[in-house]
């Protein structure tokens, strides 16, 4: 295993201390960034093929590219640290153990599209890592990383660090947005995209917290090295939420050629108690579930398209034969059911249905007519519905389901 | 500037949306929350088209045209949503006084009993004022009222939405009586509502009221 980019200083520094993340190289990235033209920034990052590693896979610098062409200010650079997705938590990760790189990758991000405000959104159960990212945002504003006039430059940069309130929609970039106004979290229709109709209604680049932290080591290095560390497809490193019956679960770095079976036999520790693979989620409960003969697929954007499912967030649950499947088919579905916002129907509607008509299949009466009605659902919500919770709410069931034996086709 | 709605070519004009296109050669697309005097809410989902090329379906009330784009509004992928969407919310409330869904359901084959042995949302009907009950049984959310309450008509904002997912539910703040709220009773939320869920009361008693015999009578 090559040495680690994004979780380099995780665990030998004291997050808390601006001068640690100095000594390991910290705001070079930024003091180079200061120096150059925007543009050429903004070019870098798209030259680097880096692609959101929130879940969507959006190329990083073409959402940079079409905040920076808005003319209309004030701007805003948001990193989206609500991370909610079930069996994900590189990012909580980052922000515990490495939080003075967001800090920097946004004060680029900022100077790059023209920004001069930020906003760090927090998943309100990560109290730790708000008040490591807190810290972080104090310490580098005292040290003129921040604030204005950074590093005695033209440019400025402010960032306020908010904490989210428990819904899961609130990963979604525009309930995110609704949620820092002040308003219900809930989703917007899109178009138009945040790149044009953000925060406050104004251009807004909103970025993952993995995402962001590939920016300093881009900047620094270049975009020919960063495509180095991965696939031709799918360049960079990338982080893997590795959790349940596994020998080793945690937070793994690993090119995207990476297989499954090579995240959970060889970074993982293989299978708990020697036991057998009976499924594994991949991406979350937003994922798709594969079986113990899917294991060899590569674990990137493309590899995992090509099997019907996708990466997500990078998180890899193991289910091993002791689990009782319809247990986690149930709690997925309950999952749904208590975080649809409501807004609109298919999501209302048919995550409430998915979960009765799971429950009464758990609990013994599976009938067919019950599987052309989660098929239903699941096809309705994924065509209909207005936000990714939605679109991808069926997908767990219906996979499990097949993972499981039962015909869904 | 043209699109292609079912096989038709529609000349179009730059900001015009899909609904409105497709209204201009007399082709109807199903919908719920659209009101013309309101600002397009899109949550019903019901007016989804299929668009070429785009990953999901999309709202015909709030897409705007794109030049040569190509629509199909009747499409197997288009009816599955719309009658998916109709069985589920003929499950969840109800639609008796909802002829327009009752009309789109039918025309779709919609089983409106088919999810009918899930949960519905049930609610005591609300009589707390001299103007109009509130008998949210039939109410489907599609936020017509607090629309019109809001920014879209009267600027009173005595209405919101509480409550999340399938439960959610339209309601006063702190679920206040209506008198005790900012309502001026202007009757702007009774007009709108396309399920029977809000109606007027009318000045007098009378033998013809609708209203009166929907009020719920005594087990």
């Amino acid at each position: 295993m090559a040495e680690p980019v994004l979780l380099r200083r995780v665990g030998h520094v004291d997050p808390t201390r601006l001068e640690d993340y100095l000594a390991w190289g910290g705001f070079e990235a930024l003091r180079r960034a200061l120096l150059r033209r925007p543009e050429s920034i903004v070019d870098e990052v798209k030259a680097s093929g880096l692609v959101g590693r929130g879940g969507a896979a959006f190329p990083t610098g073409v959402k940079w590219e079409a905040v920076a062409r808005e003319s209309r200010t004030p701007k805003y650079v948001v990193c989206n640290a609500d991370e909610s997705e079930p069996g994900t938590f590189k990012d909580r990760v980052l922000m515990e153990g490495d939080p003075f790189v967001l800090v920097e990758a946004m004060a680029i991000a900022g100077h790059a599209v023209g920004a001069e405000e930020g906003y760090i959104y927090v998943r309100g159960e990560y109290i730790r890592a708000y008040e490591r990212i807190k810290n972080a945002v104090e310490e580098a504003t005292r040290a003129g990383f921040l604030g204005d006039h950074i590093l005695d430059s033209d440019v400025s940069f402010h960032v306020h660090v908010y904490r989210g309130a428990g819904a899961y929609v609130c990963g979604e970039e525009t309930a995110l947005f609704e949620s820092i106004e002040g308003k219900r979290g809930q989703p917007r229709q899109k178009p138009p995209f945040p790149t044009t109709h953000g925060l406050f209604g104004r251009p807004t680049v909103i970025n993952n917290v993995e995402t962001l932290a590939n920016i300093p080591p881009i900047v620094l290095h270049g975009p020919e090295w960063f495509r180095s560390l991965g696939p031709e497809d799918a360049p960079g490193p990338k982080l893997y939420s590795v959790s349940g019956a596994v020998n080793a679960p945690g937070v793994y770095e690993a090119p995207m050629s990476v297989t499954l079976r090579e995240l959970i036999e060889e970074y993982a520790g293989g299978v708990r108690n020697g036991g057998r693979v009976q499924a594994v989620l991949v991406g979350g409960a937003a994922g798709t579930f594969l079986g113990p003969k899917e294991l060899d697929v590569p674990m990137s954007f493309s590899g995992l398209r090509k099997v019907g499912a996708a990466l997500g967030s990078g998180a890899v649950m193991v289910i091993d034969e002791q689990v009782d499947m319809w247990e986690v088919l149930l709690r997925l579905a309950r999952f749904f059911a208590h975080e649809s916002c409501g807004k609109c129907y298919p999501c209302q509607l048919g995550t409430q249905r998915q979960l009765e008509i799971v429950r009464r299949m758990a609990s013994g009466r599976i009938r067919y007519q019950d599987i052309l009605r989660l098929r239903d659902i699941q096809a309705t919500m994924a065509d209909a519905s207005i936000c990714g919770l939605g679109q991808t709410a069926g997908n767990a069931i219906l996979s499990g389901l097949r993972v499981m034996g039962l015909d869904v086709s | 500037m043209h699109v292609i709605i079912d096989g038709q070519r529609v000349p179009v004009t730059e900001g015009m949306t899909i609904l409105e296109a497709a209204e201009q050669v007399g082709i109807h697309i199903p919908r719920l929350c659209y009101h013309q005097s309101l600002t397009p809410a899109a949550i019903c989902r019901l007016c989804v088209v299929e668009w070429e090329g785009a990953r999901t379906l999309v709202p015909a009330c709030v897409a705007r045209v794109q030049d040569g784009a190509v629509i199909h509004t009747e499409s197997e992928r288009v009816r599955r949503a719309r009658r998916t969407i109709l069985e589920l919310l003929a499950s969840t409330v109800d639609l008796s006084e909802a002829p327009d869904l009752l009309a789109y359901a039918a025309e779709l084959n919609a089983d409106l009993d088919r999810f009918a042995d899930g949960a519905r949302r049930e609610f005591p009907v609300y009589d707390d004022n001299p103007f109009y009950i509130r008998d949210y049984n039939k109410c489907v959310l599609c936020q017509r009222c607090v629309q019109a309450c809001g920014n879209d008509m009267q600027f009173t904002y005595a209405l919101t939405v509480s409550g999340r997912g399938f439960y959610s539910r339209i309601d006063t703040f702190y679920h206040a009586p209506m008198p005790e709220t900012t309502c001026v009773f202007c009757g702007n939320c009774v007009a709108v509502c396309p399920t029977g869920a809000l109606k007027e009361k009318g000045p007098f008693p009378s033998p013809q009221s609708p209203v009166l015999d929907a009020r719920p009578s005594e087990p």
